[in-house]
């Protein structure tokens, strides 16, 4: 059972990456246009150099 | 902004000794939004910032398609107005929207806020439940007492985070003495936590970790869909009121100035041009026009307006433009002084109690009374605290009102977007449950069930060459009466007489010469005719001979028909209650079919004559548009306004009609009507779980497995029940 010892907190861990991914997109905007980000990733506008 | 010395930061002498260039550090940006309701896809996406970003001027624009809008960083001395010809030419309609109205849309903080909590919660509880798993799967002694010691590290934390918005509405509510649907659930929270930590510390067997955290992220869910329904109705309500920017023209030294409406003063010279809405109270100084007063008064008729004439904020300049002197702005305008109407209004309205908090006020008590039972016979039993408080933390738990909290959120969420889609905006959150009861529909007159736009009626009486003429001194003037007889004499196939000389006279009409006679179409005064009481323009032929008349009626709004035929035939009695003269009236609703009507009400009749079918125990449903309506629209049980209305009608609404068509109103009463069946349905349901759950729990046979079972089957039954309305 001392696996455990090493599992739990690595499933936590996994978790709370998720957990602190999640509030960062929230809090930088990510979910304010979800339907023109949609659309965006299908413009080959900017495929060869980044968006200045 | 003060300019602000600067910390030097280079390193060469030289670039000390050079005068840091005194930039402008006032107004570098100005930030503009465009609403353009057209945009659909990624190429328009693509054209319209190519074309933004390139014209010169703007720093950066970007376009949000959900919400079909540009933000757009520019200088300060770029105006809306030179950009949406940019891209009308594209083809994209553009409209300007006032950012102070939108404030709110953009840091929506309450939505975030409530979204961290549901995540913290969803995460906490998915940790918990794998932990409880093991428990339930046969964990046993150390490694038993082991998982529950984390569950508890994670729980903790997790719920004094997340469940804030349970507790401070709990509090709230305890504070005054009342009972809301959030003290079980606070109640249930913490003996379910206190419980299972004694139990934990005791190494006992069950612990309700996984119960109290499951519950706190579907009753999130709840609340969450709850303010998302209500964040998109109101974010939608504010693009209608910021497309009505408010700016005005200030003249100053002969020199016109546009100005914002809140920076005027009284005194102030203000120009108002031929189709331009009055932005204050004042007096005319200067120009001849006639007033369209009907979003105030609820009368066609155009009124006449000469130096000295008193106009009203809300009236629309119709021919010539007009100086106006302001005697009254702001808050002290007319238009402001109808809120204490209003306010008078809507504080009957507040005694309607939602169906939830109706449902609190049956299940919260029984549910303390059952608890409290439970442990009071379980102690008298066994004489053990340990038992006793861990059975009635069961039946806290698993009576708490999981599925209640999301029985009617989840309905009113797919109602509202079904009606959203269908062109209505449900902005209060139990419109729709007070829309379901409505038996009697008052409708206003002008602008709800007629467009506005006038038709002219009277074609067939007239003489050919007369309409010829009148065709002539018609077509170059914008006046409403004028385009409505120039298209109805285009549409008989009538050419325009050769008349020259054309002038037109604001406020009074046009005149022109015709084989050398004067010819006049216009005002009754002025031609020489006798005033009647329809709208009518009256054309002189100059031959001597007694003015021919030109008669109009209010063209009806599409849907009209349909939708006050679809009321009565759902058995609703329609009244039809104008401020618009007894003969336009009658006509009207003759033309409809509504048996009941009154003209020539002033605001307070209106307002009055809903608190009396209110005292008679009618439900009334009041569709108007007007500020002689406000005060109605907030007395009537629940009220509906068309997108076309005055700003104020619309707040004082709680329902928004988007789109021309009146006729989703009556399918708008099924919806609701079907809405509150469901809710009643997702009640019953989940009463029944807890008939089939409550005699375990009290009998002490209920195990947290059993609980997590009863409270998640009964969650998800309800949310499948609400979804099928959307069908």
């Amino acid at each position: 059972m001392s696996v455990l010892s090493y599992l739990i907190p690595i499933s936590l861990i996994l978790g709370g990456a998720a957990l602190v991914a999640f509030i960062y997109t929230v809090r930088s905007n990510q979910y304010d246009d979800p339907e023109g980000d949609a659309r965006r990733i299908l413009s080959d506008e900017w495929d060869d150099h980044p968006k200045p | 902004m003060t300019a602000q010395m600067r910390p030097q930061m280079a390193v060469c002498p030289g670039c000390v000794a050079a005068p840091s260039e005194a930039v402008e550090q006032a107004p570098t940006e100005a930030r503009l939004a465009l609403s353009l309701p057209t945009i659909h896809c990624q190429a328009c996406i693509s054209a319209v910032e190519r074309a933004l970003n390139a014209y010169p001027g703007i720093h950066s624009a970007r376009v949000n398609l959900t919400l079909k809008r540009a933000l757009i960083e520019a200088e300060p001395d770029l105006r809306a107005a030179d950009l949406i010809p940019v891209l009308e030419g594209l083809g994209y309609e553009a409209h300007e929207l006032d950012l102070t109205a939108l404030a709110a849309t953009h840091n929506d903080k309450a939505g975030r806020d409530l979204l961290m909590r549901l995540a913290v919660a969803g995460f906490a509880s998915m940790n918990v439940m794998l932990l409880s798993i093991s428990v339930w799967s046969g964990a046993s002694d150390a490694t038993r007492d082991m998982f529950h010691w984390i569950s508890a590290a994670i729980t903790f934390p997790a719920i004094i985070f997340s469940a804030q918005p349970f507790f401070k509405n709990a509090w709230s509510a305890l504070k005054v003495g009342r009972l809301n649907m959030d003290v079980p659930i606070v109640l249930a929270l913490v003996l379910a936590l206190v419980t299972s930590l004694w139990e934990t510390s005791l190494s006992g067997e069950h612990a309700y970790f996984d119960a109290a955290l499951t519950l706190t992220f579907f009753l999130l869910a709840g609340r969450y869909l709850d303010y998302r329904t209500r964040a998109v109705a109101r974010s939608a309500a504010q693009e209608l009121a910021a497309l009505e920017v408010p700016r005005a023209t200030r003249l100053l030294d002969g020199q016109e100035y546009e100005v914002p409406v809140a920076d005027l003063a009284i005194g102030d010279l203000i120009l108002v041009r031929p189709g331009g809405r009055m932005p204050m109270d004042g007096e005319v100084t200067e120009g001849h026009s006639e007033l369209d007063r009907s979003l105030l008064t609820g009368e066609t008729l155009p009124v006449f307006a000469a130096p000295g004439t008193a106009v009203s904020a809300g009236e629309v300049n119709l021919t010539g433009p007009l100086t106006i002197r302001a005697t009254a702005v702001g808050e002290e305008t007319s238009l402001h002084r109808m809120a204490d109407l209003v306010a008078i209004a809507e504080s009957g309205r507040s005694r309607y109690t939602s169906l939830a908090d109706s449902a609190a006020k049956l299940y919260a008590p029984g549910v303390h009374i059952l608890s409290a039972l439970a442990f009071v016979g379980w102690y008298l039993y066994t004489f053990d605290v340990r038992t006793a408080l861990n059975i009635a933390a069961a039946v806290l738990i698993i009576t708490c009102p999981c599925a209640l909290g999301l029985a009617v959120p989840a309905v009113t969420t797919a109602a509202s977007g079904r009606l959203f889609k269908k062109g209505m905006l449900i902005k209060h959150s139990t419109a729709l449950e007070r829309l379901a009861g409505v038996d009697t529909v008052v409708f206003d007159k002008t602008g709800t069930l007629t467009a506005g736009t006038p038709q002219l009626v009277s074609l067939d009486e007239m003489a050919r060459s007369d309409l010829e003429i009148a065709l002539a001194l018609a077509t170059p003037s914008s006046h409403p009466l004028s385009v409505a007889l120039v298209r109805a004499a285009r549409e008989a196939g009538i050419s325009p007489a050769d008349v020259t000389d054309l002038r037109e006279v604001p406020g009074y009409g046009t005149e022109g010469l015709y084989q050398g006679r004067r010819v006049r179409l216009g005002r009754a005064a002025w031609v020489g005719a006798a005033q009647g009481s329809q709208t009518t323009a009256w054309l002189d032929t100059g031959e001597g001979s007694k003015p021919r008349g030109f008669r109009f009626t209010d063209a009806l709004r599409p849907g009209a028909a349909e939708a006050v035929r679809a009321l009565q035939a759902a058995g609703k009695e329609v009244l039809l209650i104008s401020g618009d003269t007894t003969g336009a009236v009658e006509a009207l609703a003759n033309r409809l079919g509504i048996e009941k009507w009154v003209a020539e009400a002033l605001p307070e009749d209106k307002a009055a004559r809903i608190q009396m079918l209110a005292d008679q125990g009618k439900k009334v449903l009041m569709v108007g548009d007007g500020l002689n309506d406000t005060a109605a629209l907030a007395a009537a049980h629940v009220s509906i306004s068309p997108a076309s209305a005055l700003d104020a009608a619309r707040v004082a609404s709680d329902i928004v009609l988007l789109g021309q068509d009146l006729e989703p109103i009556a399918e708008a009463c099924g919806v609701a009507g079907q809405a509150i069946r469901r809710i009643r349905e997702n009640f019953r349901l989940a009463t029944l779980y807890n008939v089939i759950a409550v005699p375990l729990a009290v009998a002490g046979l209920a195990t947290p497995l059993i609980a997590a079972l009863a409270m998640s089957s009964s969650s998800i039954t309800v949310s499948l029940n609400a979804l099928r309305l959307k069908s």
